[in-house]
């Protein structure tokens, strides 16, 4: 549509509002015919205004309201009732909330720890999951059809199997009479079983492999779209193979690598299945701790705090960081 | 492009053989004779029995489908309104919010979506008698809130990708703009919608996180059931259900494939 | 058929007594900073197959979508036979666009796609069916009512959303690049069955195209836009012959420019003394002052070309340094003593001259009358 370069004009245009909100604007002339209610109704609610109100007050109610609820609970104290915390305010509005959850969880260094492991397991599980991904991504990309579709189904299987059921499935794999143990018993490579369950180990495993499908689709989809034919001109300027991935397609493939690096490291951080079942009792990750905290000791206060502080000083950030980046067109 | 000869199929296929080996490994010895799920004695079939006449794996299955079904269904018609508003409505005052609200949920940890949507449910209880007590209801909006985000952005990528001279010349040969949604674009992106729709159902069917916060009794779903069964651990019916499910979904998959190469090549 | 007189020969633009059809009035769209269309003024006429040509970012294409109601102007008014049309929404307009994309409806036939227009305007479908066969007769393509656009050609899609926007029979059509998409021959076969089909319903076109032949092929008058402004507005052969500034004549086929300032001026001729090819002898030019800077435009046709210098005024000297074969033309480009080159076409008839090739002493010469004096 158009001549090939965009100018200011077109621009302009695909900024702005799109004609048909614009038509949605301007008053009809002639209003429909219709009773007397449609026609005055039409003049205070305009059909723009509904539409945008529908999914916006959703979420408000079920999405943005809950943390503040969350930060409400997190200033009260736990208390053996139900609901089980004390209230906020009291009969005339007195306030009766404090940070002593807050000073708890500063004070008490296992919720410290649980911050920063869960960021270094994530860290890590993210840099295997590239180094994992990032071939796999790149030979689908160069590719040919109909082989390209079919490793790309091959791929997207396992992200719509159950995710529950791919991590239990490693039980199976990791246990101490587990399927790689008894294998390298048989073959004779080892005399004991290795312990591999319950431990860090297992979780890095478990997450790399439910979350690698995310890793390798948005790297996929950089890969794919980058031209050849500049791999091919780096290599006719004399640049050895190596030396045009780290040079050429690597750069150009960043955008990619980070999309897929956020859409595993941010919900790593929060994990809670994975740990659960692979990980050990001193694998110590926030979603866990925070689970235990509202599940098994039943302190909603607590586990609320835990939340706040996870929202605050890890979620948040990552996401300003991630809508500060240029948007690429996915 | 030989000149990667070795080293990249490699990489390749052992990411492959990484991906499918624990799955295979689970489809195998759900038809083991023996309980001890790692040991092959003979084959059997007697673990898929066992699953169907299981009550509380069957009972939860049937809830779970439920919800999925009529998540999928909010969260699609949510989910299209909110792509809808972003992509054509340009530029209004509650825009950027909006946007946060809707893309938020894809990055933020499930525990923390479970328990603050937990702590509204008794509020809202508390205050206002509704809802009263935790169930699928619950379950349900709590499943449709985080879907939604999905099938936002599936909508907004199709809309981005159609060409909206189609909407100018339906308003130009007379329809109104509610008429144009219907007209034209609700089926110039309905793949985009059927594909929203099989998202939010699969993340539904598959959420163990979200539900454990803000079920209720009698509203165990399936990944609840399996959860509490594995943590004791292996389980070979639990083998049996996964089996079942890989395949469902590899024929499911197979055939939208199939649909796919043949709808690309007219 | 009876041929009934059509605006390109009536020429209604000529008389200063006929009311205009489109009143285009202070037009301006700004986008934030940025000026798109600045201060437009136009008439336009029933029955005229109006362009506006420019290239791209010039602002036609926002001028049309203001008419058709998908851009509000920021200020000014348009009136289409005699209806103010600010404030009224596309979908209420007596206008119709064919859109460059061609937009079709990828889920309707190309039969429900034509009637999509005459069934959201109320009328019963049996009616509605009837008038989408006669469009499709017009435009030929009855055998294929039934097909979805993927199942067409490029040319076939053109005509189908043609005959879509016009069978509501549109007081104004608005055409946004109709030609294109469609490859060289395809372009002139559907010119001409585009100007058949405008004189036969008599509808009103206004066509926005950066192809200056297109525009020059179709049009009964030209707006040359540049800049959010229009440069200059007439016939094809006004435009042509006599532009009214560089921009136009640089823009409209090709053309040799110098520069130059009023030297003398005579009753029956005024010279124009420029540093690149010396004194031109050009017809005279009233208004102008001793001194004053202006630009001639030289049209490379009205160069004659000869091997022996001939007499007379407006002559100059040099070498072929390129010759273009076109097979009915030839391109030439001279390099006068000076240095400067001048460019010369001239039909190739046959048995006439000897060919000119490279590298040979030629002369040039032109009339008084060739040369064009423009002062912006």
């Amino acid at each position: 549509m158009g001549s090939g370069n965009l100018g200011p004009v077109e621009q302009c245009r695909r900024r702005g509002a799109n004609v048909m909100s614009e038509a949605a604007h301007i008053p009809m002339r002639r209003a429909p015919g219709g009773n007397l209610i449609t026609r005055m109704l039409s003049r205070v609610i305009s059909g723009r205004a509904l539409v945008i109100a529908v999914p916006l007050v959703w979420l408000l109610i079920f999405f943005v309201i809950p943390f503040v609820v969350v930060l409400q609970i997190s200033l009260t104290d736990a208390a053996i009732a139900r609901p089980p915390y004390t209230p906020l305010f009291g009969d005339n509005w007195e306030f009766y909330g404090d940070l002593e959850n807050y000073a708890f969880l500063l004070s008490d260094a296992l919720y410290i720890n649980a911050y920063l492991s869960s960021l270094k397991i994530a860290l890590i599980s993210t840099l295997l999951a590239l180094l994992i991904g990032y071939p796999m991504a790149y030979y689908i990309a160069r590719t040919e059809e109909p082989k390209r579709s079919l490793l790309l189904m091959l791929i997207i299987l396992p992200f719509w199997t159950s995710f529950l059921l791919r991590v239990y499935a490693w039980i199976g794999f990791l246990s101490l009479n587990g399927v790689i143990n008894n294998t390298l018993i048989s073959i004779g490579i080892i005399s004991e079983p290795i312990v591999m369950l319950q431990t860090d180990f297992a979780v890095y495993i478990g997450i790399v492999y439910t979350y690698l499908p995310f890793m390798i689709l948005p790297l996929y989809a950089n890969l794919v779209k980058m031209d050849v034919s500049l791999i091919e001109a780096s290599q006719d300027l004399g640049a050895s193979p190596m030396s045009t991935f780290f040079r050429i397609t690597l750069p150009l493939s960043l955008p990619g690598v980070i999309a897929g690096s956020m859409l595993v490291f941010i919900p790593a951080i929060g994990e809670y299945v994975i740990p659960a079942l692979l990980g050990g009792p001193d694998t110590l990750m926030i979603g866990k701790v925070l689970w235990t905290e509202f599940f098994n000791n039943r302190d909603w206060p607590v586990a609320s705090a835990v939340a706040t502080v996870m929202l605050v000083v890890v979620v948040l950030p990552i996401i300003l960081l991630r809508n500060a980046q240029p948007k690429e067109p996915s | 492009m030989n000149r990667r000869g070795f080293f990249l199929p490699t990489a390749a296929l052992l990411g492959f053989v990484f991906l499918y080996a624990p799955i295979m490994s689970l489809i195998i010895f759900s038809f083991n004779e023996n309980k001890l799920v790692t040991v092959w004695s003979r084959f059997s079939t007697k673990w898929y029995g066992e699953l169907f006449s299981d009550d509380q794996i069957m009972g939860a299955a049937w809830i779970s489908l439920q919800i999925a079904f009529t998540s999928a269904i909010i969260a699609t018609v949510l989910g299209t309104l909110a792509g809808l508003v972003l992509t054509r409505f340009g530029r209004f005052r509650l825009r950027t919010p909006l946007m946060g609200m809707t893309t938020a949920p894809l990055v933020m940890p499930e525990v923390i979506t479970g328990l603050s949507l937990l702590l509204l449910f008794v509020g809202m209880e508390a205050f206002l008698g509704w809802p009263a007590g935790r169930g699928m209801t619950t379950i349900i909006i709590a499943h449709s809130t985080f879907c939604m985000a999905y099938v936002a952005v599936v909508v907004q990528s199709r809309l981005g990708d159609m060409d909206d001279s189609l909407e100018e010349a339906a308003l130009d040969l007379g329809a109104r703009p509610v008429r144009v949604f219907f007209d034209i674009t609700l089926p110039v992106i309905a793949p985009a919608l059927i594909s929203g729709w099989l998202l939010s159902f699969t993340l539904s069917l598959d959420d163990l996180v979200i539900a454990s916060f803000v079920s209720g009794p009698g509203s165990s779903t399936l990944p609840m059931v399996i959860f509490s069964k594995v943590k004791l651990g292996v389980s070979p019916d639990i083998n049996a259900l996964a089996s079942l499910i890989i395949l469902i979904v590899g024929v499911g998959i197979a055939i939208a494939f199939w649909q796919l190469r043949r709808g690309m090549k007219k | 058929m009876a041929h009934s007189a059509t605006a390109a020969d009536t020429k209604p633009w000529r008389d200063p007594a006929a009311k205009p059809f489109i009143k285009i009035r202070n037009i301006t769209k700004k986008f934030g900073d940025f000026t798109a269309v600045d201060n437009v003024s136009l008439d336009i006429f029933k029955g005229e197959l109006f362009c506006l040509l420019g290239g791209s970012g010039c602002g036609k294409s926002t001028l049309l979508r203001m008419m058709s109601g998908f851009e509000t102007p920021t200020s000014g008014t348009i009136e289409i036979d005699g209806q103010d049309m600010a404030r009224v929404s596309p979908y209420n307009r007596p206008t119709n666009m064919m859109f460059q994309s061609y937009a079709l409806f990828p889920h309707m036939s190309v039969e429900k796609n034509i009637a999509y227009g005459l069934l959201r305007q109320g009328m019963a479908k049996p009616q509605a069916m009837v008038k989408v066969a006669e469009m499709l007769k017009l435009v030929k393509l009855e055998k294929f009512a039934s097909r979805k656009p993927h199942q067409l050609s490029g040319g076939q899609k053109q005509r189908v959303a043609l005959a879509r926007s016009l069978v509501k029979q549109p007081k104004l059509l608005l055409l946004d690049e109709p030609l294109g998409a469609l490859d060289k021959k395809l372009r002139e076969e559907t010119q001409f069955e585009l100007i058949n089909i405008q004189e036969t319903l008599g509808v009103t076109f206004i066509v926005v195209t950066h192809d200056q032949e297109e525009a020059m092929t179709l049009s009964t008058r030209i707006g040359v836009m540049n800049e959010g402004i229009i440069t200059q507005i007439g016939e094809p052969t006004e435009i042509y012959e006599r532009p009214a500034t560089r921009f136009v004549a640089d823009f409209i086929g090709s053309v040799n420019l110098f520069e130059g300032t009023v030297d003398m001026a005579a009753p029956d001729a005024m010279r124009v003394k420029t540093d690149s090819v010396g004194p031109i002898l050009v017809n005279p030019v009233p208004g102008l002052t001793q001194g004053q800077k202006v630009t001639v435009a030289l049209r490379p046709e009205k160069i004659t070309l000869s091997r022996t210098q001939p007499s007379g005024n407006n002559i100059l000297h040099g070498m072929v340094e390129d010759v273009a074969y076109m097979g009915n033309l030839s391109i030439y480009r001279v390099r006068l003593d000076n240095g400067n080159l001048l460019k010369v076409t001239r039909s190739n008839r046959l048995a006439e001259q000897e060919p000119i090739s490279w590298d040979q002493e030629i002369w040039g010469q032109w009339s008084n009358a060739a040369g064009v004096v423009l002062t912006s």
